[in-house]
């Protein structure tokens, strides 16, 4: 048996693959021989320009497209199971677990794919006001949204938070699980094989004390949605562009329930209602 | 219109010249019809029948009470500075306990089915309706607005508000696919003074018709509607506690955000306190709707019926006194019509008439405060400063009260303060822009987002346009239009959160399935 390739891991950012332009890596824990990039906050400047040109083109095209996007990225996810498994299996799961977590990031993602091109219809509204007016209302995304994933699970964390933000036709930079972050890392090749535009979806890796302010206070982002219990501090630093911020406080049983991961209702905090009048006349 | 799309901008230029000096000859070159100079008599509503106490208490509980701070402010009339009546300085004692009566109250009214929450609200609406001339004159001494639009706007659309919740109460199942929606529970709520009634009307209502209970705190300048409020409450037998008005300035609201025993914020006012109000709330699991401020641009293209689009650009910053958070403030007109367009609107402007707010000929009333006048006089200062041109409508005004005429600025630049602040008053920016793209660049130059006009005949530029602006309310070929049924609130830094319709409602509850709040 020959020497084994070994992987790199790099951030996903703008659909390119770079190191951390700080040039520094980290070792998860019980992974010492495993460098993974240390993303630092100027990674977190690139990611958000990307993301920025990708919202552009993400919530630029059609739902349907990004429906069957969405689904190529099930159809890869399923395709490179064998290769998803381990990188959840270097993060610490058991076999089983690590087949479970794979089968609901499958599922999970394919009720997304599906919820594209209904959510317009679902949250938007023609409005009966008085007078010859024709009145409606329409979702738009909110625009660049900072996601801080859980530390577990690595795959289905990141996904139940990006997922309804991308259906919503926001772009997403994510921070993935610290402890486990090369389920998440690899996600950022499943998508690059799934069409996802470029920008539409950056993933970062690294401490999540060094960057969880950063994602708060940068004005250039228009949303947050972290895992975790609400916390102040970040809520704070948010305010000074009156970013829409959400909570994910899941104990360990939802989030290993996909059927808790399927929400509406995560979609819309981050969309925009924009109303339009016209009036009617002859 | 096909000239101008010519590819050349040399040509461009030439051609739309000549077009602007030929038009202009036709609409502007036309006499004007004058009466001989007639005024109209005047023709001021009576004020007999709106009885006002000397002074006013807390309303908490189901009952006006003394404040617990024993301390009262005077409440006037900005447009003769004469004091109308006190109202009680509430402080955090006062907070607490409209809280808790709030609290006492929510068990009890969630509980009651949505039928009866309905019946509850549809009394209130038919009982302001059936006082609507009271609330109206209320308003008007109170605020400074016009009669005109008290009587035709702000009553008839918060008596609109409640009819509306009324029939949501009992379908709450309806709100949101697939969720059981529950009430949050008790709501903070703080409101501005340019729309005193209709803002308490429009935030008490969808919080009622979801099953919460209410603390409201109307703003220190013009308290007294939300206090007759109150009366409508108590006449329709509302369950005491369900709603309690408490009155008082800054503070008053810092303690009422701060109070660990709500469950929902909601205010409208600047985005400065907005910022504040998230911190405060911030880790708290308090639901938080802000609806803030704006500087909304206003397009005007050539090929708009331009007549109309006078009335609108009027209608867009000068109703209300310009005191409008979505205010069509920042006038961006297409290059080739921009001499014509300003002439017209000049013309438009000389015949506001602004005066006496009883007056039921009067257009624009008085500016709210004194404090508001100086900020208005200290921008339009700065515009004159920076080198915009500054037109002002020659009004006869008032020597008593706050007054400020009609102004227009030309010659704005994006970089121009009159461009990028809130001025919250009567004075238009005008700047110009050629091409669709341009207009969207420059109108989304702000951090900014409530609310847009567009003036065009081409169908499909509309909804290009529209699906650009970064705004929550887009209003095409019209202006400033107001429905309980109609979503309202911002992009951006005008907040989060919509008020009015479906998606108004869907902030007063909770969904089983949701986020927790920031």
């Amino acid at each position: 048996m020959s020497v084994p390739v070994r992987k790199t891991y790099k951030l996903y950012v703008g659909g390119k693959f770079p190191r951390s332009e700080s040039g520094r890596v980290f070792q998860p824990a019980g992974n010492d021989a495993v460098n993974v990039a240390r993303g630092s906050r100027k990674d977190l400047r690139d990611a958000i320009v990307a993301a920025r040109k990708g919202l552009a083109t993400w919530s630029g095209s059609a739902a349907y497209l990004r429906g069957q996007i969405l689904y190529r990225l099930a159809e890869m996810l399923e395709s490179r199971r064998d290769a998803m498994v381990t990188e959840l299996r270097l993060g610490g799961a058991t076999p089983a677990a690590a087949k479970k977590e794979l089968d609901n990031a499958i599922a999970l993602t394919i009720w997304y794919a599906g919820l594209c091109d209904k959510v317009q219809s679902l949250l938007g509204s023609q409005n009966a006001v008085q007078g010859p007016f024709f009145n409606f209302s329409t979702i738009e995304p909110t625009g660049v949204i900072g996601v801080i994933a859980p530390d577990a699970p690595a795959l289905v964390g990141t996904l139940a938070l990006a997922l309804p933000l991308l259906v919503g036709g926001n772009s997403v930079v994510a921070l993935v699980s610290e402890r486990a972050p090369f389920v998440g890392m690899a996600l950022g090749e499943v998508a690059a094989a799934s069409d996802v535009p470029a920008g539409a979806l950056n993933l970062l890796s690294g401490h999540r004390d060094e960057l969880a302010g950063e994602f708060a206070k940068h004005r250039n982002i228009d949303g947050l949605l972290v895992a975790g219990a609400p916390d102040a501090e970040l809520t704070q630093a948010a305010a000074d562009n009156v970013k829409r911020v959400r909570f994910c406080d899941l104990s360990k049983a939802s989030w290993n329930n996909v059927e808790k991961l399927r929400a509406l209702s995560w979609v819309e905090p981050f969309v925009e209602t924009k109303t339009l009048w016209h009036p009617v006349a002859p | 219109m096909a000239k101008t799309e010519n590819q050349n901008p040399a040509a461009q230029k030439k051609v739309t010249k000549k077009v602007t000096k030929k038009v202009a000859k036709k609409s502007l070159g036309q006499p004007e019809l004058k009466f001989g100079g007639w005024q109209y008599a005047s023709a001021p509503e009576g004020t007999d029948h709106v009885a006002i106490e000397d002074r006013y208490g807390l309303f908490i509980n189901g009952e006006f009470v003394r404040p617990k701070s024993g301390k009262y402010f005077a409440t006037i009339n900005p447009a003769t500075e004469k004091k109308i009546s006190e109202v009680a300085q509430a402080n955090g004692k006062d907070v607490d306990r409209a809280v808790q009566a709030a609290n006492k109250a929510l068990p009890g009214w969630r509980k009651l089915s949505g039928d009866d929450r309905a019946r509850y609200l549809f009394r209130i609406a038919r009982i302001l309706l059936e006082r609507a001339r009271e609330f109206a004159v209320l308003e008007t001494l109170d605020n400074g607005k016009p009669i005109k639009e008290t009587r035709d706007v702000d009553v008839p659309l918060a008596a609109q508000h409640f009819f509306y919740h009324a029939g949501w109460a009992d379908k709450l199942g309806l709100l949101f696919p697939g969720e059981l929606p529950e009430p949050v529970g008790v709501v903070g709520q703080i409101i501005p003074w340019n729309f005193p009634l209709l803002m308490a009307a429009w935030k008490i209502a969808p919080a009622l018709a979801a099953g919460n209970t209410v603390v409201i705190k109307p703003a220190e300048t013009s308290p007294l509607t939300a206090l007759r409020l109150c009366e409508v409450f108590a006449q329709a037998e509302l369950p005491a506690g369900v709603v309690n008005v408490i009155t008082g300035d800054g503070a008053t609201g810092q303690a009422l955000v701060r109070h660990p025993d709500l469950n929902k914020v909601a205010f409208t006012g600047s985005t400065d306190v907005g910022k504040e109000i998230q911190k405060a709330v911030a880790g708290r699991k308090v639901d938080l709707t802000l609806e803030l401020g704006g500087k909304a641009a206003h397009l005007v293209f050539e090929d708009a019926a331009l007549d109309q689009a006078v009335e609108g650009v009027v209608r867009g910053i000068f109703f209300n006194q310009g005191h409008v958070c979505c205010a069509g403030s920042r006038l961006l007109v297409q290059e080739s019509v921009h001499d014509l367009f300003v002439r017209k609107l000049q013309r438009r402007m000389a015949r506001i008439r602004v005066g006496d707010p009883l007056d039921k000929n009067t257009d624009m009333g008085a500016i709210h405060s004194a404090e508001q006048l100086q900020r208005i006089q200290g921008l339009v200062q700065a515009g004159v400063d920076e080198g915009a041109v500054l037109f002002q409508a020659k009004a006869a005004l008032p020597k008593k009260g706050f007054w400020f005429a009609p102004s227009m600025f030309t010659g704005v630049t994006q970089s121009h303060r009159v461009a990028r602040e809130e001025i919250f008053g009567p004075v238009l920016s005008v700047s110009t822009f050629r091409t669709p793209e341009e207009a969207v660049v420059k109108a989304n130059d702000t951090s900014y987002g409530l609310s847009a006009g567009i003036w065009t005949d081409k169908g499909a530029r509309i909804l290009w346009l529209a699906s650009r602006m970064r705004a929550g309310v887009v209003w095409n070929n019209t202006f400033n239009r107001f429905d309980a049924a109609s979503p309202f609130g911002g992009y951006q830094e005008s907040g989060f959160g919509r008020e009015g319709g479906r998606q108004g409602l869907r902030a007063y509850v909770k969904l089983r399935s949701g986020l927790l709040p920031g």
